[in-house]
């Protein structure tokens, strides 16, 4: 008699690990369900300036073939200077009022980005400022 | 300045920075481009002044005053037969700023709005580990591309057995380490990806040989965009981004367009090997092949008395400087009534359209130069060619010997003109290694000089005559 009863207990205890499962199962779905739409609206924002990234590599691409070809050498110093608007991220960097390495890192990306954007833009006006027209 | 109006003003720097590149589709249009580019960038850097964390202004005055300073009197100290090296160490800059700023954004990621240190998003670690190592590659790749134009090492390519063995394998351990840094975010771990890169960058540009520099200074010029890009990306910035795109696909471009210039792949570019700056001897012309040799005044002559001239200029004639003296002579064919105009090979100089920028230094007006495509067909009505300073543009072996080196290279066709002039310190074959057969032609004068001095003579003799 014991022993059934011990049995049933145990099919009891059983029953109750196995609705304790499910519940943990549904439990972790939901959890992951979280996570990715936490993950989702990360990547929404990705997604958004990946569209950007693509529609300007096209933009890129059409406007840098209308180029003449006899303007290649100022096409590649604007190009250099434009591409200094990273100076950008250095400005954040070296903005809080508290020094850190962070600040000295972006003291030293402005100065850099600033060489470039001087020198790439002055270099672009010397060079186009040369090609005259026959007299 | 709140969110939405920044990202609007950045829109309008971008658009901006588009009109930049549009303005060169013409010389005519190409210095208000260079306005537009500068108003955009002052957009930029104002809106981003006006941000809400950006509250001390010293250091960033302190730094824009030096580096303005800095920029300022070396564009305005530069020759312009330097520029290649120029380009090459302003895309260093933007290389080292690069990981200047991917650094600035690891240590302080808050300030940037991607997490907080020890606990920045996964994206964003992505996004800048590419960043991070892509500015590398091409900081020190433009610094070994700016030392081998400088001549401060030699042009030569260094190849050694298991090189691309090895930057395969680097490259792998690049990837490796920059998903260990999504695992584990250490300091260490970043300035790793950071001397890694640093090494790949050296390691692809040495086995590159100088006569190919222009394919080298377009890759650099696209990486510094792509390097740009990843930064828009772990900014959200989109002028960063789009600004990135531009510039990268531009470079990608003019490295297409050289490619094509000497029909070579890419990869057959990167691989490397090819072309020193010291061109072996190659083939020495042999003895029974008579070359017909002139003076300053045949050649005088021969111009004074032709209906139509064209000058071939390559970049020996910018490293002999005769560009102004070449010019002097234009001007006084073109007072007899002779036709000049010039004809530019897209490979004739250090950097694309490099020889275009030297013609226009020396004030020859631009609608008398011409590039290949349009001009290559007048060779056939044209009475002289004048080449000088170029050689493997103008060998004719490219059409016709499939065994040949240059083979299916684009060559302007010179040979199709009734006298060809062809000014040339000696018999000695062009960086390729290919002795050019324009040498024993019937039609073809010889004339033995250093370029200068010829088109000094030249002109001396024209005067007398």
């Amino acid at each position: 008699m014991e022993t059934e009863k011990l049995v049933e207990q145990a099919a009891g205890v059983a029953k109750g690990a196995k609705a304790l499962a499910t519940e943990a199962e549904s439990l972790l779905a939901q959890v992951s369900n979280l996570k990715m739409q936490v993950a989702a609206g990360g990547t929404d924002t990705f997604v958004f300036y990946f569209m950007v990234f693509v529609l300007a590599i096209f933009v890129g691409y059409y406007v840098v073939w209308s180029v003449t070809p006899a303007l290649h050498s100022p096409l590649m110093s604007v190009t250099n200077a434009i591409s200094s608007v990273i100076i950008v991220g250095a400005l954040i960097a070296a903005g809080p009022v508290d020094m850190s390495f962070s600040k000295a890192f972006g003291f030293i990306a402005v100065i850099l980005a600033s060489i470039n954007i001087f020198g790439g833009f002055i270099v672009s006006q010397r060079m186009l400022s040369m090609f005259k027209k026959k007299k | 300045m709140s969110e939405n109006l920044s990202a609007f003003a950045y829109l309008i720097a971008s658009v901006c920075f588009i009109m930049a590149l549009r303005g060169l589709s013409s010389p005519r249009t190409a210095r208000m481009g260079n306005i537009y580019g500068i108003v955009g960038m002052v957009i930029a850097v104002v809106t981003t002044l006006a941000a809400p964390n950006v509250l001390s202004f010293t250091m960033i005055l302190l730094g824009m005053v030096i580096g303005g300073a800095i920029g300022t009197v070396i564009a305005l100290k530069i020759e312009m037969t330097a520029l290649p090296q120029l380009v090459a160490a302003f895309h260093s800059l933007v290389g080292l700023a690069a990981v200047f700023v991917a650094a600035a954004a690891f240590y302080e990621p808050a300030a940037y709005g991607i997490g907080v240190a020890g606990d920045i998003a996964v994206a964003s670690l992505v996004e800048m580990s590419i960043g991070t190592a892509i500015g590398a590659i091409t900081f020190t790749g433009s610094i070994v591309a700016f030392a081998k134009l400088q001549g401060l090492v030699s042009g030569a390519p260094v190849v050694f057995s298991g090189q691309h063995a090895l930057n395969a394998f680097l490259g792998l351990l690049l990837i490796g380490l920059v998903v260990w840094l999504c695992g584990e975010e250490s300091k260490m771990l970043f300035w790793a990806i950071v001397l890694l890169s640093g090494a790949i960058g050296l390691l692809i540009i040495i086995p590159i040989g100088g006569a190919d520099m222009p394919v080298v200074i377009s890759m650099l010029n696209s990486y510094s965009g792509w390097a740009a890009c990843g930064i828009g990306f772990t900014l959200s910035n989109p002028a960063l981004i789009v600004t990135g795109a531009l510039v990268g696909s531009s470079g990608a471009i003019l490295s297409y367009i050289m490619c094509k210039g000497m029909n070579r792949s890419f990869f057959n570019v990167i691989l490397g090997g090819f072309g020193g700056e010291d061109a072996t001897a190659g083939i020495v012309a042999e003895g029974d092949k008579t070359v017909r040799q002139g003076s300053a005044d045949d050649a005088a002559f021969i111009m004074k008395n032709a209906g139509s001239v064209i000058i071939v200029p390559g970049y020996g004639m910018a490293v002999a400087q005769a560009q102004h003296a070449l010019r002097e002579m234009a001007e006084i064919l073109k007072a007899e009534g002779i036709k000049v105009s010039y004809a530019i090979h897209p490979v004739a100089g250090r950097m694309p359209g490099h020889m275009n920028v030297l013609l226009a230094e020396a004030n020859v007006p631009y609608d008398e130069v011409f590039e290949l495509d349009s001009i290559n067909r007048d060779f056939a009505s044209t009475d002289v060619a004048f080449v000088i300073g170029a050689n493997d543009v103008t060998n004719p072996v490219a059409k016709t010997d499939p065994t040949s080196p240059i083979y299916g290279m684009p060559i302007l066709d010179v040979e199709n003109a009734g006298t060809v002039l062809f000014v040339k310190r000696s018999l000695s074959p062009g960086y390729a290694g290919v002795d050019n057969v324009l040498f024993y032609r019937d039609n073809t004068m010889m004339l033995f000089d250093d370029a200068k001095a010829m088109c000094e003579g030249i002109v001396n003799a024209l005067g007398e005559m």
